[in-house]
């Protein structure tokens, strides 16, 4: 956009491009939103839909035509004044420092703010804070496979469902407790890693995704059809749910309420499991944060940048991606578990692709540099889910449409840039730009 | 005898569908390395228009045979255009921006426009199973035996002739035309490409576009085949295309139609003879075996690793 | 015999390797002379890297035997071409760079030197576990390797960005940290594929001190790569020239470079031009 070119012809460029813009739309739209099949007792059938597609073209070409007037073909455009108005983006580490212990102690007091401000939707509240902290959980257990490893996983839906199964199952069979069952369901989930690794992880890059995205379906598919074993597409109900040190969050006697001479009250046991559901996560992001600081951390890391040079200074690789594998199948495992012993009911519905992308989406949209980032994305988008449930049916392509656009915003995510894992003097973030991005 | 050979005209029809799915796949990772994950709901859309079309002309009333050949021609090259209008514009809007960035960001897009895609459809045309009936009847009894008989019908035939024909044309305009070239030099050096005066982004929004018109090929056969369509097929037939086109190397457009065969006869097979639930699981558990000892798939060229 | 050949540190022979029908080594046999300079030279295409990734396990060799003697008297040998990639480095101590650097570029130059000691690191984390529980064998080993990369860092003068991503370093210092590195693993024997390609005469002198730094201070063995004969010849105790697979000279500096056919192979130049070239070559090594 040269500055010698006049204002009208300016206008009538925009004007011409906005016109082309809705005329691909209306191919687009045409026959989707102007005709409307319908299926009828006597057959096909068709409603006609004009007007509706009159606005949806017209959606387009003003959209686009505001965006070429005041963005696109102008030499000020609408998005630098905003960015100027707005106070600068904080950087990563300090935003980090400050941002972290904040989230962190708002985590904790969740529970006491939501009983105190919003008491009628306290329930509501806390349900949905532990549908985010189980897909933050996810995410930073992803996040060791993707973003530490550069593996890209696309199958992870698999070790969440095996580990909600491990319990559900041990729990039906053997009657195994919750507290009991979650260690062995993370391990179990680790031995699926380290079994489906171990011949899939000398692939390459996309050839890795699409076998982990199979084992993820194969996966579900054999919980669908074992219906001696699994209850198929019926699921398996009446999961145990966990106890306090032994407590049941129940109306009698021998109940947490009556133990602590509180009044009972079903809202107990969420403010339990949004604990439970915390410190789980929190466990997850201490010790990602520990091992990013030893060698296998660094190995990890290494092997993302360069496999050849990792490999030149002795290190196994195929035990190093196996040990991502399995450490970030393990905490997909305890999630699991979680889920099942929350939700009570589980079913192969719960474990379909959707899930994976979701989680993946959650740690590239977060950016790979940071857990911090993970948080952030889990929140924007399970909570903005959330906020547009009465958009009813067009909350799923909202939600799709959000995928695109923050992508194509910040490419490399929200909380880009990586900490060393060790410094002499100072520790400097390194740019997103240089950071390797794996070949798997 | 006789069962095994229907199960393999079936399987042949099915995994016809899949190679020219899987063509799409097969290019545009070829092109830009990455997966195209929105490709198989570029098919379910081609699917619907395809359906919309036919409902539009009312060609289920037709009575004229000539006629009824005529629109359909109609709705193939109506589903090809749209549908490649389509395969432009999400190439446009979600990969584009993205080039030379972030390898995962395109996969994320992708996924997300397969949402949208779908949830798009769903939306306008409802979530419901659309029937229709068919239009192309009729075909050939093959051999009978014991009161079994093996049917060869004229929708069959019309996929296999259709399939054969796109595949040497298509092989044609890869090796002969200046746009073909214009690609393999894209798929070799795409900033050589361009310094050499190749409009890489135009080749590479033609390469979508092409994917998308076999991709409405397969479509609309698919939706006269079957005749049963929603919003959620094309999840299950891009994953099973893009598995076929894994499986025949990617890159590599004999491999695609060649892994889109296999997928076809190995699923179709499986559920004949074995368990229609588990059919899935046989046509990905082959995927896997044939990577683990073939980790360029059949006829792909192998990767050296350059130190 | 050579006192290269009496007491090798690694012996190379009747090497071959063919990719297909294409021969890439063609019976090669050498030795590397303990605590010494070899250099492995010739035109473009004669199968040096080659050489290197057999040596260093990222091909596997279709004939022949590679042996690593890393004591003077005798002891333990290793049959490289019998060990997977990793090994070589981990096992026998064989340490190499890349022709096109491979750095972890988004990692910071300390940290690069640390994923060097991985191996060692990893026996003192007693297998991250003991790392997770904070032993404090783990915490002197991590000291120990951070005043080992700090050692190296010091001698290739990149002490002041140790906290600088890799990919920030300007080229010539890229080359000398993945010297640096490959010098963390603690070798027996160090593999340089074109350590001074694509340096200018300052760094180039800067790298000579290096190696020779290495070799005389370390007691390290060196095999390098060469295209530039200045290095070559000045800092050199044995050549080797490979011709299309095959070695065509083996001695000194000194007496490669006297040696007609050398200059005719590598130059691919005429006999009767032959005189010319050697002027040339002598002008360059001075």
């Amino acid at each position: 956009m040269t500055a010698n070119v006049s204002a009208s012809d300016r206008f009538a460029g925009s004007v011409k491009d906005a016109a082309i813009a809705g005329a691909i739309a209306l191919g687009l739209f045409g026959p989707f939103i102007g005709l409307r099949t319908t299926a009828d007792i006597g057959g096909l059938g068709i409603n006609t839909r004009w007007g509706a597609l009159a606005i949806a073209v017209g959606v387009v070409f003003l959209g686009r035509l505001l965006l070429n007037l005041f963005v696109w073909r102008t030499d000020n455009p609408i998005t630098g004044m905003i960015a100027r108005a707005m106070p600068k983006a904080p950087a990563g580490g300090k935003f980090g420092k400050v941002f972290g212990p904040l989230m962190l102690a708002l985590a904790f007091l969740l529970p006491a703010i939501t009983a105190y401000m919003f008491p009628q939707h306290n329930r509501y509240i806390l349900d949905l804070a532990i549908l985010v902290l189980t897909y933050v959980m996810l995410g930073w257990g992803l996040y060791i496979v993707v973003g530490l490893a550069g593996l890209l996983d696309l199958g992870y839906v698999a070790f969440y469902a095996v580990g909600a199964y491990s319990y559900a199952l041990l729990a039906q069979y053997f009657g195994w407790s919750f507290w009991l069952c979650l260690p062995v369901a993370g391990i179990l989930a680790a031995m699926w890693g380290v079994t489906l690794g171990f011949p899939v992880l000398r692939l390459r890059g996309d050839y890795l995704a699409i076998v982990t995205l199979a084992f993820g379906e194969i996966i579900r598919v054999v919980l669908l059809n074992w219906y001696n074993f699994t209850g198929g597409p019926n699921g398996i109900s009446g999961i145990p749910r966990p106890s306090f040190f032994g407590l049941e969050f129940s109306r009698d006697e021998n109940g947490f309420a009556a133990f602590f001479g509180l009044d009972y009250s079903a809202i107990h046991r969420i403010i339990f499991l949004y604990y439970l559901i915390l410190i789980l996560a929190l466990i997850t992001n201490l010790v990602t944060l520990r091992l990013r600081r030893l060698p296998i951390g660094r190995a990890w890391e290494a092997l993302r940048e360069d496999e050849i040079a990792c490999r030149s200074l002795g290190i196994n690789t195929r035990n190093t991606k196996l040990t991502a594998f399995a450490i970030g199948a393990m905490f997909g495992g305890f999630a699991g578990s979680f889920f099942a012993t929350r939700q009570g009911f589980i079913s192969p519905e719960s474990f379909v692709f959707m899930e994976s992308a979701l989680i993946l989406a959650i740690v590239v949209l977060g950016g790979l540099g940071s857990q911090l980032g993970v948080v952030i994305a889990a929140v924007v988008m399970i909570g903005g889910f959330e906020l547009f449930r009465d958009l009813a049916e067009y909350r799923m392509l909202v939600f799709g449409l959000a995928m695109v656009l923050i992508m194509v915003w910040r490419p490399r995510g929200l909380i880009s840039s990586r900490q060393p894992s060790v410094f002499l003097k100072e520790r400097k973030a390194v740019g997103a730009e240089l950071v390797g991005e794996g070949h798997g | 005898m006789e069962y095994f050979v229907q199960q393999l005209i079936n399987g042949i029809t099915t995994g016809s569908i899949y190679g020219l799915i899987a063509i799409g796949y097969t290019m545009v990772y070829g092109i830009i390395g990455m997966i195209n994950f929105a490709h198989g709901e570029i098919f379910m859309l081609s699917t619907f228009i395809a359906l919309i079309v036919i409902t539009a002309l009312g060609i289920l009333g037709m009575s004229s045979v000539a006629l009824i050949i005529f629109a359909l021609l109609l709705v193939l090259v109506v589903a090809m255009v749209l549908t490649a209008v389509w395969g432009w514009a999400v190439e446009r809007i979600a990969y584009r921006p993205l080039r030379g960035s972030f390898r995962l960001a395109p996969l994320i897009t992708a996924i997300g426009m397969s949402i949208v895609l779908q949830n798009f459809v769903q939306i306008t045309q409802g979530a419901r199973v659309k029937p229709l009936q068919p239009i192309v009847s009729g075909g050939y009894t093959l051999m009978e035996k014991d009161g079994f008989q093996v049917a060869l019908s004229n929708m069959q035939i019309i996929i296999v002739v259709l399939t054969v024909g796109l595949m040497t044309a298509f092989s044609l305009i890869i090796a002969r035309t200046p746009l073909g070239r214009a690609q393999r030099a894209c798929e070799q050096d795409r900033r050589m490409a361009s310094l050499l005066g190749i409009n890489v982004d135009r080749t590479i929004s033609l390469t979508f576009v092409m994917g998308a018109m076999l991709a409405a090929v397969a479509g609309v056969m698919y939706l006269l085949n079957y005749g049963v369509i929603d919003f959620y097929i094309g999840f299950v037939a891009g994953v099973k295309a893009f598995t076929a086109a894994v499986l025949g190397g990617i890159g590599s457009l004999p491999g695609a139609m060649l892994g889109g065969l296999l997928i076809g006869l190995i699923e179709t097979f499986w559920s004949a003879y074995f368990s229609v639930e588990y059919k899935d699981v046989a046509a990905f558990s082959i995927l896997a075996i044939v990577l683990i000892f073939l980790p360029s798939g059949l006829l792909g060229k192998p990767e050296v690793e350059k130190v | 015999m050579s006192h290269w050949d009496e007491n090798p540190v690694l012996s190379v022979e009747h090497l071959t390797m063919r990719f297909g029908g294409l021969v890439a080594i063609d019976d090669l046999s050498f030795s590397v002379g303990r605590g010494e300079i070899t250099a492995l030279i010739g035109p473009n295409g004669a199968g040096k890297t080659t050489v290197f990734n057999c040596i260093t396990g990222f091909y596997k060799p279709t004939e022949g035997r590679i042996t690593l003697h890393p004591h003077v008297d005798g002891g333990e040998t290793f049959l490289l071409e019998r060990m997977a990639d990793h090994e070589i480095a981990r096992e026998a101590h064989v340490a190499r760079t890349f022709q096109n650097i491979r750095l972890f570029g988004g990692m910071t130059v300390l940290e690069n030197l640390m994923v060097a000691q991985h191996n060692e690191l990893m026996k003192a984390s007693a297998w991250t576990i003991g790392g997770v529980l904070g032993i404090s064998g783990f915490r002197s080993a991590e000291h120990e390797a951070m005043d080992r990369a700090k050692y190296w860092l010091d001698h290739i003068g990149l002490l002041d960005r140790a906290d600088d991503p890799a990919a920030d370093l300007p080229y010539g210092a890229q080359r000398r940290l993945e010297i640096a590195r490959a010098m963390c693993t603690e070798p027996v024997l160090l593999c340089l594929d074109e350590p001074a390609a694509g340096l200018n005469p300052r760094e180039s002198n800067q790298l000579n001190e290096l190696l020779r730094y290495i070799r005389n201070e370390h007691g390290i063995s060196i095999l390098l790569i060469e295209h530039d004969m200045s290095v070559v010849m000045q800092i050199s105790d044995h050549v080797v020239v490979l011709d299309y697979g095959c070695k065509i000279s083996d001695g000194t500096a000194e007496e490669v470079r006297n040696d007609p056919s050398v200059i005719a192979a590598y130059l691919g130049v005429e006999d009767d031009e032959v005189e010319d070239v050697e002027a040339e070559v002598e002008g360059a090594a001075k």
